[in-house]
């Protein structure tokens, strides 16, 4: 049956298909659709792990184990599984295992842009990069077979465009997989320096066998039609690149790259008079090109940041610019803003009362809380960074002298779990003059993505009940005291820091308040309401930024449809014309 | 290229433009085309710009639209009808949802939300402006506003022989098919009415 699914649902089929046993993950824009349409095929144990490094041993550990296994992350999430990966590339595997790394080219939904595809060749990996959803079933496969035929784990490369754009694909079945039977093998998974040395010839004559293999694989695959134009090209650019050059134009789509086959590219270079390489990001296709003595065009006519698509190709190489219209005098920008009841709001709220104090913020739906008009986050950059940022802050003014500071360092509580915790044994470990708070933003689940399950939530990805991990418990056999707070109750979230920052003893905050997008919490909620007659216009509600809250004719208003009745805004009001609107009562 | 259509739909995150495409590439896949739709997630939950982008034809490379290339764009708000049109053609139909969603710098007071956007359409493309919000309440649930525009996309797009009624009963939720079907028929009658 042929289905129009999302590169992301597409590599789930595949997985599914392959006969993959267990896949472990945690989620990361755009790669969480992976694992919540794996979800949905109950053949295949899968699950959230509370990081990426976590996840892929996970994985790679029941390769080890016999069976078919997955992971899959985004581009940023690959840099803290990459330990394991350099070295499960010299162990090899039992069962199949595939690691795959979503990219963002054009950062929609990152913080930095990144060409994944230098780690297949810097752990010396096979890797595939699918052009679309069918390449992605069918890739996926392939990198099963594949990853046992040579002993490997196999990287499948993907990007934004390719998981999140919908194409045509036909599902096939399963395939039954035996399992493996496990036989202890140290000289192959125990990998003392010894064993590494040993190990290191082997690495090396695989990658000499999957050149033949890239050589023959059909999945580079040429395109011959006229011999005037050659293009190399990968992932979604082949699909641009087809829209761009005239149709008389010869392709050599590579959909495995890592290694590459240098007889192929030099054949069809051969080929053709003008040879072109159209790759999306860094120049890795054709920096090979260019070592097997090739002429081409490549970057930086074709840009080398930002995402591609035909109408960048087609200016970059031919100079032609679209035409269109434009208005950009009737339209002003919609940031992003934390929700209308958000708990997050009530903590930057008070944030900002502390004058001479620095936030560390993190990766999550908080990283908002740099935005105006909330403005109270000083400096990010990592997944687990807002302790250890903080640390780093307070090591430097113990080292200047001006430790007279408070810094608050922040983490969610999927992100104190993914890597927050060993900023807090560090805290305390090698504990600075400066004083530190760390907050823990506990909304019970993993929001940003998409509400995800995470070890402090009490459920699993399937929603089977599990044990708790309570925050408030591991900061406390770290060794801090903990106040754990309500943040929508501001007086409350006030006292606490200041008890926080007056403390003697190491002391952390857990403000906790679940997440207003939870379905299974969603309830009969209050609104707030303005009396507009009694407004005095200082738009102090506005301070909260809510996007809720408006100012107009004068006064200021409440949206009704978007309103949660948090009372954020009423608590600020300092002339009390916020009011709880009458619960209403469905007929 | 010239035989794929490229449609581009944009709104605000929750007003159900992604139901509209999904609807509507339902149609396409069932009459044969070969479809791509792309859709970019992240933020838009969090009051941004949300946009889809649907081509078909008899083969579909680039799931992509680029500026000047739709051939119909079906703004679900006024002002993001003003974002959006870069990427229609000189010659392209739009299709505007008189109705405004205000943006927090306009809600903070920083900004007005701009004036005479309709007029300033008008005077650079065809345009198509009614008020799908106003047609979906008398229906009795606004929500639907989404099927009255999917209705007047049909419309303008002119393809006799699709069948995207069925497929609208299809994926709607079962409770609101009756309103939807109404709401797809209201707005094929709306655009029909000014094309």
């Amino acid at each position: 049956m042929k289905s129009l699914w999302s590169g992301n649902e597409a590599t789930a089929r595949g997985i599914y298909e392959a006969g993959v046993s267990v896949g472990s993950a945690y989620p990361g824009t755009p790669s969480t659709e992976i694992f919540e349409s794996l979800e949905q095929y109950p053949d295949v144990y899968c699950e959230w792990a509370p990081n990426e490094k976590v996840a892929l041993e996970v994985a790679y550990g029941a390769a080890v184990g016999g069976v078919r296994a997955v992971t899959a992350m985004k581009h940023v999430g690959l840099n803290v599984a990459a330990d394991p990966l350099f070295t499960a590339s010299y162990n090899g595997v039992r069962g199949g295992f595939v690691v795959i790394t979503a990219d963002d080219p054009s950062m929609h939904s990152s913080q930095n842009e990144q060409d994944n595809r230098h780690y297949a060749k810097a752990a010396k990996i096979p890797m595939f990069e699918p052009s679309d959803s069918e390449d992605s079933l069918l890739m996926m496969k392939e990198a099963f077979r594949l990853s046992e035929r040579y002993d490997t784990p196999v990287l499948f490369r993907t990007t934004t465009r390719v998981c999140h754009s919908k194409s045509i694909v036909e599902a096939g079945e399963r395939e039954t997989v035996e399992a493996k039977p496990y036989e202890k093998d140290t000289a192959k998974y125990i990998m003392t320096p010894a064993n590494a040395y040993a190990r290191r010839p082997f690495v090396e004559e695989r990658t000499r066998r999957l050149m033949q293999y890239a050589e023959t694989t059909p999945f580079n695959r040429t395109e011959m039609n006229g011999t005037k134009i050659g293009v190399i090209t990968s992932g979604i650019a082949y699909h641009y690149a087809k829209e761009v050059f005239p149709a008389d134009a010869s392709f050599l789509k590579l959909g495995f790259t890592c290694p590459m086959p240098p007889e192929k590219i030099r054949a069809f270079a051969a080929a053709v008079d003008t040879l072109y390489v159209i790759e999306e990001l860094d120049p890795f296709i054709e920096t090979f090109v260019r070592t097997l003595g090739l002429d081409c065009i490549g970057k930086p006519t074709v840009p080398e940041m930002y995402e591609l698509n035909p109408e960048r190709l087609r200016e970059a190489l031919f100079g032609t610019k679209p035409a269109y219209q434009t208005l950009p005098e009737k339209h002003v920008a919609r940031p992003p803003a934390l929700c209308p009841g958000c708990p997050h709001r009530g903590l930057f709220v008070t944030l900002k009362k502390f004058k001479n104090a620095i936030v560390t913020g993190d990766i999550g739906c908080y990283t908002l809380g740099a935005a105006p008009p909330l403005e109270s986050i000083d400096c990010i950059v990592c997944m687990g960074g807002g302790f250890t940022l903080a640390q780093g802050l307070a090591k430097a003014f113990d080292a200047s002298g001006r430790d007279d500071r408070v810094i608050f360092g922040l983490v969610g509580d999927s992100t104190f779990f993914h890597s927050g915790m060993t900023g807090a044994v560090e805290m305390i470990y090698n504990r600075a003059r400066t004083k530190i708070v760390p907050i823990v933003l506990d909304n019970n689940t993993t929001s940003m993505t998409g509400q995800q399950e995470n070890p402090g939530t009490g459920m699993r990805m399937r929603g089977e009940v599990a044990q708790v991990v309570p925050i408030e418990r591991v900061l406390e056999a770290i060794g801090f005291a903990v106040i754990v707070v309500d943040p929508q109750d501001l007086d409350k979230m006030k006292a606490a820091c200041d008890e926080a920052v007056k403390s003697e003893a190491p002391t952390a905050i857990v403000t906790r308040r679940p997440c207003v997008l939870i379905k299974r919490l969603r309830k009969a909620r209050r609104r707030c309401i303005v009396d507009r007659e009694q407004c005095r216009k200082c738009k102090r509600c506005l301070s909260v930024g809510c996007p809720a809250i408006f100012f107009k004719d004068g006064a200021s208003f409440i949206d009704q449809t978007l309103c949660v009745g948090c009372t954020v805004c009423l608590q600020v009001c300092p002339f009390d014309v916020i009011k709880m609107a009458p619960l209403e009562v469905k007929a | 290229m010239s035989d794929v259509t490229s449609i581009v739909l944009i709104g605000v995150g929750g007003q159900g433009t992604i139901l509209v495409s999904k609807i509507l590439t339902h149609a396409l896949m069932s009459h044969g085309y070969d479809v791509k739709m792309s859709e970019v997630h992240g933020m838009a939950q969090r009051g941004g710009s949300v946009s889809t982008q649907v081509r078909f034809g008899k083969k579909v490379h680039s799931p992509l639209v680029g500026k000047g290339e739709a051939d119909i764009l079906v703004a679900f708000e006024k002002m993001e009808a003003a974002r959006g049109l870069g990427c229609l053609k000189q010659d392209g139909i739009l299709i505007v949802n008189d109705f405004e969603i205000v943006p927090l710098p306009v809600a903070a007071g920083r900004v007005p939300y701009p004036d005479g956007i309709l007029d300033a359409l008008s005077d650079k493309v065809r345009t198509i402006a009614f008020d799908a919000a106003g047609t979906a309440e008398a229906l009795g649930q606004t929500r639907a506003m989404n099927v009255v525009l999917l209705g007047a996309l049909v419309e303008a797009l002119s393809l006799e022989a699709l069948n995207v009624r069925d497929s609208v009963a299809e994926l709607v939720p079962e409770a609101s098919r009756e309103v939807n079907l109404l709401a797809f028929d209201a707005g094929r009658d709306m655009a029909r009415a000014r094309l």
